[in-house]
């Protein structure tokens, strides 16, 4: 049972680092961006070809997977998204599948449809065993990594966001984009930087997830719907939201699956339909957000 | 935009040149049902996302549960189609009443993610209850009796042609009449100001769900056609491309006006049948591309400047 739970946090953290990114844009700068897995879905293929053909070690590959996906993030900021900022939801909508129908065709062009594997280094392969009977915890290694990571990931961007000067631009700029440039904050750049961030931290879930989640030309539609999840439980004002969200969610999964696996994916997306029919901003949200 | 009231003459000639289409081009019959099918269910999209300003990303889930419906009525009760048909809309306009309690609160994030969600689950019931729908592999054996008791549906699809016209052309003045009534203004007044609607009297959240319902029990019309059709239900009819396809289809036709779901339908179901033909693997690409540049160069100047609707769904 606790090992249940012990992978339910883990597979949670790796939405929580595949989803953040998404919270930032689409709770911050109100972009519904439905491209987010497609990033996710690059820096995964960033690593599985850095492995598979340049033979570089998997520590090597996940920061670069990160940069690779953050570069390609600013790229398509600085070149299509920004016009959309002001455009309708609708138009948003249509453009982000416009984007992944586009990278996941490539992706098959490309790469193949065939589901890629990675090859994990010997020391994350174990498994440790804690205790015995009904309260014996099984922890994979691979998903003690995971969840350290995503830790120190967390603390940090609550930390960015939180305490530094970066973070509080961003916040100013997000809540009224013409005073904070009449302050002398450059909002495009602002906005460049943790679009760029977030596509990264997608890449870098992405490249995390390969050996969890599978990764395939339809990853980007797959898994769309569990970010948006993530997102539009948590709430998209703090980051504190979507990381609860996000181990609710992965716990619910693990455990549904596991218990009753008849049932299938059908109890997350109930659970997320009462949840969204209770409190339609998010279960985290402060009186007086950004709606 | 303006849509006068009484039926203006292109329309006459544009409906009796579709009705009379299965008649010069039967070797084109099928194409002709497709395109029918596809345009009932943007026109019934566009009901609530043209007119009421509703985004959602789930409405195949009326589209497939007509289908199933549809196709079990003929297996288990009985195969004519006009009551299938009938059982079809139905139940989807029950779903649907069920359904819009979700969507008349919250932000535009909420209701695509509730309308995705619904898709979702139903997808995975009729995966998993494979003991009624045949799960993955889709519901087979569905034999429709003749239509009307004496139009035997044949092999090269005339008389589904004539069927889903039909259907089509009943569903499309209603539509009409709908949108043209009192009511249609209400919805007209929520899509570009929910909040002033709401100061001068109108019951938003009543309307929205009452255009929502409707909306659905069209969607599960063109669902039942397709199914009664090809004789065929299966798990395709769930998936999200379906619900992304028919947005296309009205945003290529225009939003907020119903011919724009017909020419929508025209233009999609021939483009996708010629890309196809010549990458049938990657067609998604060029309607993805297709998409993008649609959104960046904008409609409004791509497309004919009365099929522009100004402001999206801003809850």
């Amino acid at each position: 049972m606790l090992t249940l739970l012990f992978d339910g946090i883990a597979y949670g953290m790796l939405l929580f680092i595949l989803a953040v990114g998404l919270a930032v844009t689409m709770g911050l700068m109100n972009f519904i961006n439905l491209a987010h897995g497609a990033f996710a879905m690059v820096g995964g293929y960033i690593t599985v070809l850095l492995m598979q053909r340049a033979g570089m070690p998997f520590l090597l590959c996940l920061p670069l997977a990160f940069l690779g996906s953050a570069l390609l993030g600013a790229v398509l900021e600085r070149s299509l998204y920004r016009p959309l900022y002001k455009k309708p939801h609708l138009d948003q909508v249509l453009f982000s599948i416009g984007l992944t129908f586009m990278a996941v065709a490539s992706a098959d062009y490309f790469i193949g449809s065939t589901q890629q594997i990675i090859q994990l280094p010997e020391w994350l392969k174990g498994r440790t065993e804690l205790g015995e009977g009904a309260w014996m915890l099984g922890m994979g290694h691979y998903r003690l990594f995971i969840i350290a990571v995503c830790t120190a990931l967390t603390i940090a961007l609550q930390y960015v966001l939180a305490k530094t000067r970066f973070g509080s631009r961003l916040r100013a700029s997000v809540d009224d984009q013409r005073v904070a440039a009449g302050l002398g904050i450059n909002v495009n750049v602002v906005f460049l930087a943790t679009f760029a961030v977030g596509s990264g931290l997608a890449g870098l879930g992405g490249a995390l997830g390969a050996e969890v989640l599978g990764l395939d030309p339809t990853f980007p539609l797959k898994f769309m719907v569990y970010f948006l999840i993530v997102v539009a439980v948590g709430g998209t004002s703090s980051i504190t939201g979507p990381l609860l969200a996000a181990l609710l969610l992965g716990v619910a999964d693990v455990a549904g699956k596991y218990y009753i696996p008849k049932l299938g994916a059908f109890i997350v997306y109930s659970l997320m339909i009462a949840i969204l029919i209770w409190r339609p901003q998010g279960l985290f949200v402060r009186q007086g957000g950004k709606s | 935009m303006k849509v006068p009231k009484s039926w203006a003459w292109w329309e006459y000639v544009l409906w009796v040149l579709l009705l009379a289409s299965p008649l010069v081009l039967p070797e084109r019959a099928l194409i002709i049902n497709e395109i029918a099918i596809v345009a009932l269910f943007a026109v019934s999209l566009d009901l609530i996302l043209g007119f009421t300003g509703i985004v959602s990303l789930g409405h195949a889930a009326f589209f497939g549960m007509g289908a199933y419906v549809a196709a079990l009525f003929a297996k288990l009760v009985m195969p004519d189609p006009l009551l299938g048909l009938a059982a079809a809309i139905v139940v989807s306009t029950v779903l649907g009443a069920f359904c819009s309690m979700t969507i008349i609160r919250g932000s535009d994030l909420t209701r695509l993610m509730v309308t995705l969600g619904v898709g979702l689950i139903l997808a995975e019931l009729a995966n998993k209850l494979d003991w009624l729908t045949g799960g993955a592999d889709g519901l087979q054996g569905v034999v429709m009796g003749p239509l009307l008791g004496t139009f035997e549906f044949d092999l090269f699809g005339k008389t589904a042609a004539w069927y889903s016209l039909t259907v089509l052309l009943i569903m499309f003045v209603l539509a009409r009449h709908l949108v043209q009534s009192p009511f249609g203004a209400t919805l007209k007044a929520i899509r570009d100001n929910r909040l002033r609607a709401m100061a001068i009297g109108i019951p938003v959240t009543q309307r929205i769900a009452v255009v929502y319902t409707i909306a659905a029990g069209m969607a599960g019309a063109a669902g039942g056609l397709l199914a009664q059709t090809s004789g065929f239900a299966s798990l395709d009819v769930f998936e999200f491309h379906r619900s992304a396809d028919v947005m296309l289809v009205l945003v290529v036709g225009g939003t907020g006006w119903l011919y724009g779901g017909v020419a929508g339908a025209l233009v999609f179901t021939l483009l996708q049948n010629v890309i196809s033909a010549i990458t049938p693997q990657y067609w998604t690409f060029w309607i993805g591309l297709f998409l993008v540049v649609l959104v960046l160069v904008g409609r409004e100047r791509l497309l004919r400047p009365w099929t522009w609707f100004g402001r999206g769904g801003k809850a």
